[in-house]
């Protein structure tokens, strides 16, 4: 088993836990960057989709994930971000402009909306972002002036420092546009996490009480929380814009929402990693599933069978699963192989198992 | 002037009146202890000067200000730290993460520096830091410094608590029922910790809890309480011996 000897406080705060972590950390990076030249056309875009999702996943795991606060309603805010962007960029506003422009003016959009709805608790909360989702569908349909309501919209190629990126016309360029946010993102998330912001998030999240007791201002940190989740949320709706080239009222639909929290909460709920592991899922889900097909179909005939929802009842499925027996996700699976194989062979099976937590306070209000 | 002072407070549930025209003051530097049966009102008391309850009448003052113009998450930075009757800590992250949200009143970052990690912001998380270790040093948790609340016994999530109170610099400790649940060894340690709070520290110590042998152990005076009213106050001594005290324990003799 591998020991990190401290001896100085520098080395909790940093990101890292020690030299071979962040070896690791940079090559996987290093990999991520020469992707390009590593994989083919359709599977960079593959590649380029799944970091798409991870961004919204990383928006949606700083309200969920951290804060406590499940929403089923973060479509809306990928539809704000993404018509954002547009509507900046038709404006003439150069896209180095726009794309932060749009996450920003989405995250006040998402504080201003939080005031009201973070009064809400559990499921009050999820009910009243689902139909938050369902309503920017009618305001996009409504507002066709802006948004060309049903007929959609088409996505301009954009401008980065004097290179025309377009999603195929130069995928590589595109795929490190949406690879750069993405680091951007983590970055941000990872220093919030190490800072009192952070902490206080977790705080709300496991006692809004004993939080409000510790001097943690419970309705502007959930408010702050929801800003940030979607501005984040925000930018990974512009950039699934200009991936999808064209979109209208339906691309944003409730599902997309549903399948935003579903992926974290496979990805495993509460951590960085979790969002890039569920992202990993959603994003390949359909492949595997159309290359499982393929191979059922030539084993036993009926390839060609088209099954309604199949997508669906398997990820369903997948849910189920995690819920009953990974409640942690992937990345708590993944703790545990990691654990098994550095403490071999000294690993318990019930390493992980948690005590029962004790009676809690009776709700104040 | 006393750190502490409550004037009549009352506070009704509906038709109940849990604490009724309650007035005590608690003096900078003594321990002091609120006993009573089962519904006394004894945590009622706690939650108002936390501010979770808004009193229907009367005065609390801390340090000669007026404690209700106070929101309920800036008790804190007044210099109010106080623990649960039924461990309130954030079960799912490290004993070091909750000792240092203790700190979060000292936050003087925004959220921008936070997110680009300035300097002076890893400069207040290396002083945060330090000052989590003092209470960790003192307490005894180094051992669980990097465990998960989630895992660890009953005896040390209890101790954790105190030294999250602990980790916001408070001038007055709000302690619900500390020994609760602890065994007799644990409840000894506790007892020279409560010492320590107010000898080494200099912190003014109010404390609800039913182990008598702690409470005339360790307080100065003791406040004892029944249907929320006040029954008796005077050293420990005193009050147990007190005519009113035994009654509303033990109820009348025949």
């Amino acid at each position: 088993m591998r020991i990190v000897f401290k001896t100085d406080y520098m080395q909790d705060i940093r990101p890292w836990k020690d030299g071979q972590q962040l070896t690791l950390y940079l090559l996987l990076l290093a990999a991520a960057i020469a992707a390009p030249w590593l994989l083919d056309v359709f599977f960079l875009g593959e590649l380029t989709n799944v970091l798409i999702w991870a961004i919204a996943g990383l928006g949606l795991m700083v309200l969920t994930g951290h804060t406590g606060q499940a929403s089923l309603g973060h479509a809306a805010f990928l539809a704000a971000g993404c018509y954002a962007n547009i509507i900046l960029m038709e404006s003439g506003m150069p896209f180095m402009l726009a794309f932060p422009l749009a996450g920003i003016l989405t995250g006040f959009a998402g504080a201003i909306i939080a005031i009201p709805a973070l009064r809400l608790h559990g499921i009050y909360l999820a009910i009243f972002t689902l139909a938050l989702s369902i309503l920017v569908d009618d305001i996009i349909v409504l507002s066709d002036a802006w948004t060309g309501g049903v007929g959609g919209k088409f996505a301009p190629p954009v401008n980065v420092f004097g290179f025309e990126i377009e999603r195929w016309g130069t995928p590589g360029a595109f795929y490190w546009l949406v690879l750069g946010v993405a680091v951007i993102v983590t970055l941000g998330y990872v220093n919030l996490l190490r800072a009192p912001l952070g902490r206080a998030f977790i705080a709300v999240r496991d006692s809004e009480v004993s939080a409000q007791a510790m001097g943690v201002n419970v309705a502007r940190t959930k408010t702050i929380s929801f800003g940030l989740s979607c501005a984040v949320t925000g930018w990974a709706g512009a950039l699934m814009g200009l991936y999808a080239g064209a979109f209208n009222n339906e691309t944003f639909s409730v599902v997309i929402s549903i399948q935003l929290l579903m992926m974290i909460v496979i990805g495993g709920l509460g951590s960085i990693h979790g969002a890039y592991f569920g992202a990993i899922v959603i994003g390949f889900l359909p492949q595997f599933l159309s290359i499982a097909k393929e191979y059922v179909g030539a084993v036993f005939g009926g390839s060609s069978v088209a099954i309604p929802g199949l997508e669906f009842g398997i990820f369903g499925m997948i849910l189920i699963a995690f819920i009953l027996l990974e409640p942690m996700g992937i990345y708590g699976r993944w703790l545990k192989v990691r654990t098994w194989f550095e403490l071999f062979p000294f690993y318990r099976k019930d390493m992980f198992k948690r005590q029962k937590s004790y009676l809690k306070t009776e709700r104040l209000r | 002037m006393s750190l502490l002072e409550l004037e009549t407070v009352t506070l009704k549930f509906g038709g109940l009146t849990a604490v009724d025209r309650l007035s005590f003051c608690v003096e900078e530097g003594e321990v002091f202890a609120i006993v009573g049966p089962n519904g006394a009102g004894k945590s009622t008391v706690f939650n108002l000067i936390s501010r979770f309850y808004d009193p229907h009448e009367g005065a609390i003052r801390f340090d000669g200000h007026d404690l209700l113009r106070a929101r309920p998450d800036a008790v804190a930075s007044w210099g109010v730290a106080r623990t649960f009757q039924n461990i309130e800590l954030f079960d799912h992250a490290t004993v070091l993460q909750n000792l240092l949200v203790g700190r979060h009143r000292h936050r003087r970052s925004n959220l921008l520096s936070e997110i680009f990690f300035t300097p002076s912001v890893r400069k207040a998380e290396i002083q945060n830091r330090h000052f989590v270790e003092e209470i960790i040093d003192f307490l005894d948790l180094q051992a669980y410094r990097d465990k998960m609340i989630a895992g660890l016994p009953y005896g040390v999530r209890k101790v954790v608590e105190v030294g999250r109170a602990l980790a916001t610099d408070p001038k007055l400790l709000l302690l619900d029922e500390p020994a609760s649940g602890l065994s007799v060894e644990e409840t000894t340690d506790m007892r020279w910790w409560i010492d320590d709070i107010r000898r080494q520290m200099g912190i003014t110590v109010l404390m609800v809890e039913h182990d008598m042998g702690l409470v005339s152990g360790v307080s100065d005076r003791v406040l004892a309480m029944a249907d929320g009213a006040k029954l008796a106050l005077g050293t420990p001594a005193e009050v147990q011996s007190d005519p009113a005290v035994i009654e509303a324990y033990l109820g009348r003799a025949a």
